[in-house]
């Protein structure tokens, strides 16, 4: 049993391995891949798009609160 | 800062910059899958292996289109919790759940099985790697199901009961949420519009090959699957769009309206085959809403209600009011929003006084009129109007177009019958220039499905502009800016990538 669970994550392992190593196109596609990830997740998330709820308030009450404001104040 | 229409036109502008963009890669996952799986389970039963070379050059192709198109919808999670903040809490339960089962339903499926699809040809047998790749096109597609099940609700919220002491939307029926007949209708829309989009993208290249005398069995092979695909799915897509468009007149009957110019409504009202519309033409006024018009008598009630002789309310109806056709008017419906929205302050002001008799007299008040709370927060009755011209276009173009790929689908598929197509150069051009076509009617049914819903958020409850979050506009700007060029870089990136590949053709894979 042990021995079947090894050879199915070795298995497992060389399927992705080799996948990977005799790749043509897909290369450059992982690294447009890894450079748009980079891109979205580092720069753009980090520096342009805050959780704007999460970052001014410290609990969902506070939240709540904000939203129920907004939604009443008188126009 | 202060919260202007200016900053949620930017927001809404970077939402359907980044949303248009986006949907330029999906449909094609949608449709290729089930074409390379389609081609597969040729090659399985018949053994030739000439099918495996096409269905590997497909995929190729496919693995192109996935790699590039990946991760593009996340900017639109980041959108929400900085552009759409308000939005995103209101919604928060309705939006949580679908979008969590869309995310490990994608991974689980789509990691397990793409890896087996485009890794496994040696590894696995031909039956495992059939399954595998079946399972990717079945995940791929299913994954499309929660966000339109959550699109959807935007367009018909069923199935939830607003808190009033949370400010939140909760589930109160998951069933009634996922069986939403609009979401339905616009999840089957949605992918077999998908579908005709890779047939058609199948059957350009192809035509291309035939055109440069080049793998022209290999082509004459993927049209035959890409036609009989194509034909089936579009007669699929025009059921489903008569669904939706059902769908539309019963829950949003200013978008129908405005999709169909129509500002007077009629019994028996005719749909606008083409026409040209008067931009001067204005809420209320005697003027015809077109320069010019042809009309087919009877088809918008059919299309709508399902019976020729239905009343069809248009715009002057739905503002004014109908009593004879049990129309509320807007300026009523403003009424009661307000009447809403002054309720849940009130209560919102007892409960803090810990008044908790005049609190519920309160919240009584708001249940009674939360229907309309959208209302309460238009300063006047026209703005209860979406674009008009851009719905009216829109639909007209996606409708046009829709119906120009069925004639292609029927004659690609007879010319392919009688092996007459590679000699038909003309319509090899005209299937190779058809091919952008299906992405300009695909942008055309987004438009017609978000631009048409204005001003609303949420149909009648939220209107974009109390949705969007109090932050600089020229950050949004900024933004807009970034995704614009991020976009066009991986868009040129998919293109140039593609062309290299089918350049080299299927024997280079």
């Amino acid at each position: 049993m042990k021995n079947r669970i090894v050879n199915f994550f070795k298995w497992i392992y060389f399927l992705y391995y080799d996948g990977f190593t005799s790749m043509k196109v897909g290369k450059t596609l992982w690294l447009l891949i890894v450079i748009k990830l980079f891109v979205m997740f580092v720069i753009v998330k980090w520096l342009f798009f805050p959780d704007v709820l999460k970052e001014n308030f410290h609990s969902d009450e506070e939240r709540s609160a904000y939203i129920l404001d907004t939604l009443t104040k008188e126009r | 800062m202060e919260h202007t229409e200016l900053l949620t036109d930017w927001s809404r502008a970077q939402f359907a910059l980044t949303a248009l963009y986006h949907w330029l890669f999906v449909p094609l996952t949608l449709g290729l899958t089930f074409i390379v799986a389609i081609m597969e389970t040729i090659y399985v039963k018949t053994g030739d292996t000439k099918w495996k070379e096409t269905t590997k050059f497909w995929m190729g192709l496919l693995a192109i289109n996935f790699a590039i198109g990946l991760a593009t919808g996340i900017i639109m999670e980041f959108e929400f919790g900085t552009n759409w903040s308000n939005y995103s809490w209101i919604v928060g339960d309705i939006f949580g759940a679908p979008l969590a089962i869309e995310g490990l339903m994608a991974f689980f499926l789509e990691s397990t099985f793409f890896a087996v699809m485009f890794f496994g040809w040696n590894k696995v047998s031909k039956k495992t790697h059939l399954v595998s790749t079946w399972l990717v096109a079945v995940g791929s597609n299913l994954s499309a199901l929660w966000i339109l099940i959550a699109n959807g609700w935007m367009q018909n919220p069923v199935g939830m009961k607003f808190n009033p002491d949370t400010a939140r939307h909760e589930m109160v029926d998951f069933w009634a949420l996922v069986f939403n007949p609009n979401a339905v209708s616009k999840f089957l829309h949605t992918i077999s519009s998908g579908y005709v989009l890779a047939s058609l993208f199948v059957i350009g290249i192809s035509a291309w090959y035939l055109i440069k005398k080049r793998d022209t069995q290999f082509a004459r092979r993927s049209i035959i699957v890409a036609s009989s695909f194509g034909l089936i799915t579009s007669l699929f897509l025009l059921t489903t769009g008569d669904e939706s468009a059902h769908q539309v007149a019963l829950n949003q009957p200013m978008k129908l309206a405005a999709m169909e110019g129509l500002y007077d409504g009629e019994e028996r009202a005719g749909i606008v085959a083409f026409g040209l519309l008067d931009q001067t033409k204005e809420i209320g006024d005697e003027k015809d809403p077109f320069h010019f018009s042809f009309e087919i008598p009877g088809a918008l009630s059919f299309l709508g209600y399902h019976d020729l002789n239905a009343f069809v309310p248009g715009i002057d109806n739905l503002i004014e009011g109908s009593e004879k056709y049990g129309l509320i008017s807007v300026k009523e419906k403003m009424k009661r929003g307000k009447i809403a929205v002054a309720s849940l302050a009130a209560y919102k002001r007892y409960k803090k006084q810990n008044n908790m008799p005049e609190a519920q007299k309160a919240l009584k008040a708001f249940e009674a009129n939360q229907k309309y709370m959208g209302y309460g927060y238009l300063k006047k009755p026209e703005d209860a109007v979406p674009n008009v011209a851009l719905s009216f276009y829109s639909f007209h173009i996606m409708v046009g177009l829709g119906t120009w790929f069925l004639v292609l689908f029927a004659m690609s598929l007879y010319l392919s019958m009688i092996n007459e197509m590679h000699k038909k150069k003309w319509f090899l051009y005209l299937a190779l220039l058809t091919m952008p076509l299906a992405w300009v009617a695909q942008e055309a049914g987004w438009i017609v499905a978000e631009a048409g819903r204005q001003p609303w958020a949420i149909q009648d409850l939220l209107p974009v502009g109390m949705a969007s979050s109090n932050i600089s506009t020229t950050s949004v700007m900024i933004t807009f800016w970034l995704f614009a060029v991020l976009f066009t870089a991986l868009l040129i990136a998919e293109v140039k990538i593609m062309l290299k590949q089918i350049k080299i053709g299927p024997e280079g894979h």
